[in-house]
């Protein structure tokens, strides 16, 4: 009971945060949704992907360079709460401890939630259609929510072990350039043999695969179990790891 | 012999000071707030404590002076429940603190050494979601008139990262009080704030401790501890070296010797001065006309 109180009360603080700085989410957004520009009426037109709608394609790319990027921004917030020495004056109130940490990563999750939403409707602008059921819907919803799982706790590593901001959210550089190396843009077939067994084998592939197809109405299923065994993974070792930093 | 001399203008407010604790403390003499024997501390190869002992009266104002680096702020950390001490016993409020850590953060509050203080929210919100944390019925009425307490009721509206240094600290110390905890440690309280700012912030301290709150303070100001202190320990190089009041303190000098010097006004004096009369004008413009006029 308390540390629903305590989680709530300090959820609430933190989506202050996100709210009065609307530069999380936009500067979030921009990048992918500038990416999804120049992919779909620049280079769009010269890459062959065998589907007949490109937006359709990338979608699942950018969403998760998106989510991403965020999750820099729970690195930051976690790493600025440490510095002022506000985790030191939570630590010694009488509060459930592990509602600090979990207030911080439902926050995270809410703000990347907001951000697919708008790179969504953004995309049906430019063109994106599904013929997706709503059970396949809240499956790729889940999938994306889990991925925002897993990267956060890397964010709760990156945030509590940085020496300085920049170092806190750096850590989402390599993430954000994760999706280039992957099915996210171009089909695999057409990579290097090194670059392609590579991407062929990271995690964005096999949940950009995953939700592009649940998108599509033909759920691949072992692509969804891999993801979701990926997301596991990453959360569970960021998880044992983020305590130990802690 | 810069203190000794100084001492002679300032006994008066000091003694002030602790007569009123004195009265407080009464017949709980025996009860000591705080107790720390044995404590020791290693960083990594670091032996920052080796063997503190010191206990703190209830209702006393105690001082914990050390340069930079003597180990002030890890023995805060310790008796506020955020690091453990590899060997010694803490008790707070009659609490081990490591073995009941959850009742001495019921009874105790830290202030740190730099505000911690959330400024992307308000004065406001931030004293109410202390007070929701701490489980405090009435938030809302408690955060409103600690703020007034503090003077902040203006600026309560207001984002915290548009406050001075000196109102984001009385807001850090207004954020301490909530649910009146009986003991409050205050890490270097007034490092980096202005002059003006550091009178508040010891006029603050000494009301509290009027009030019966348990006071544990560090500093390297030598004339914070004389000001404030009924008992001040000297932490150096991992141990207390000296502790007791200032009285007692001052016996371990030869005593001191009679010098006739001209009272110089110290840049302080000066500053306070200039400033205050600077902000007095503002304030009393229409006073200062009437009594031209009764002059003229």
């Amino acid at each position: 009971m308390k540390m629903l109180r305590d989680t709530y009360a300090l959820f609430g603080r933190l989506l202050k945060h996100v709210l009065r700085s609307p530069d999380t989410i936009i500067t979030v957004t921009i990048m992918p949704v500038a990416i999804m520009l120049l992919f779909v009426y620049v280079f769009g037109g010269a890459i062959e992907t065998g589907a007949d709608n490109y937006v359709n394609y990338m979608l699942p790319g950018i969403l998760l360079m998106s989510i991403a990027s965020g999750t820099a921004y729970t690195s930051v917030r976690l790493f600025s709460d440490r510095e002022k020495g506000l985790f030191a004056r939570f630590n010694s109130m009488p509060i459930s401890r592990s509602s600090l940490l979990i207030a911080h990563v439902l926050v995270s999750i809410v703000s990347g939630l907001v951000t697919v939403f708008i790179i969504t409707a953004i995309a049906l602008i430019m063109g994106f259609r599904t013929n997706a059921g709503i059970l396949q819907l809240l499956t790729a919803l889940a999938v994306l929510t889990l991925f925002m799982f897993a990267l956060t706790w890397l964010a709760v590593i990156a945030g509590l072990g940085a020496k300085s901001v920049d170092g806190a959210s750096a850590f989402s550089y390599p993430l954000i350039f994760l999706p280039f190396i992957s099915s996210a843009f171009v089909p695999t077939d057409t990579m290097p043999f090194a670059v392609r067994v590579f991407a062929e084998h990271q995690p964005v592939t096999s949940i950009v695969d995953a939700i592009r197809s649940l998108l599509c109405a033909t759920p691949a299923y072992n692509a969804i179990w891999v993801s979701i065994a990926w997301c596991v993974a990453i959360s569970v070792v960021g998880w044992l790891v983020g305590r130990r930093v802690r | 012999m810069r203190n000794i001399i100084n001492n002679a203008y300032n006994t008066s407010n000091a003694n002030g000071a602790s007569t009123a604790n004195n009265a407080h403390n009464g017949t709980t003499n025996s009860d000591f707030a705080v107790s720390v024997t044995g404590l020791t501390k290693a960083f990594g190869d670091v032996n920052v404590l080796q063997g503190v002992d010191f206990t703190i009266t209830r209702g006393e104002i105690f001082a914990l002076l050390g340069s930079n680096g003597a180990g002030k702020t890890t023995t805060i950390n310790i008796l506020s429940t955020l690091l453990k001490p590899d060997a010694g016993n803490v008790t707070v409020c009659g609490f081990d603190a490591l073995l009941h850590a959850e009742k001495v953060r019921e009874n105790i509050s830290l202030t740190g050494q730099f505000a911690a203080v959330d400024t992307m929210l308000t004065g406001r919100e931030n004293v109410v979601l202390i007070a929701k944390l701490r489980g405090i019925p009435k938030s809302s009425e408690v955060a409103d008139k600690l703020l007034a307490d503090f003077g902040l009721t203006d600026a309560a509206n207001r984002l915290v990262s548009t406050y001075s240094g000196g109102m984001t600290r009385r807001l850090d110390i207004a954020m301490s009080l909530v649910g009146t905890p009986s003991v409050i440690f205050l890490d270097e309280p007034t490092t980096g704030l202005d002059p003006e700012a550091r009178l508040e912030v010891w006029r603050m301290v000494k009301n509290l401790a009027n009030t019966g709150t348990t006071i544990l303070l560090t500093t390297q100001y030598l004339d914070e501890a004389e000001q404030l202190a009924d008992r001040i320990a000297i932490l150096h190089a991992g141990k207390i070296i000296a502790n007791g009041t200032l009285q007692e303190l001052k016996k371990l000098l030869p005593p001191a010797k009679r010098e006739y010097i001209e009272k110089q006004p110290s840049l302080e004096d000066i500053f306070l001065a200039i400033t205050h009369n600077t902000r007095s004008e503002c304030d009393e413009r229409d006073e200062q006309v009437k009594h031209s006029k009764e002059v003229a």
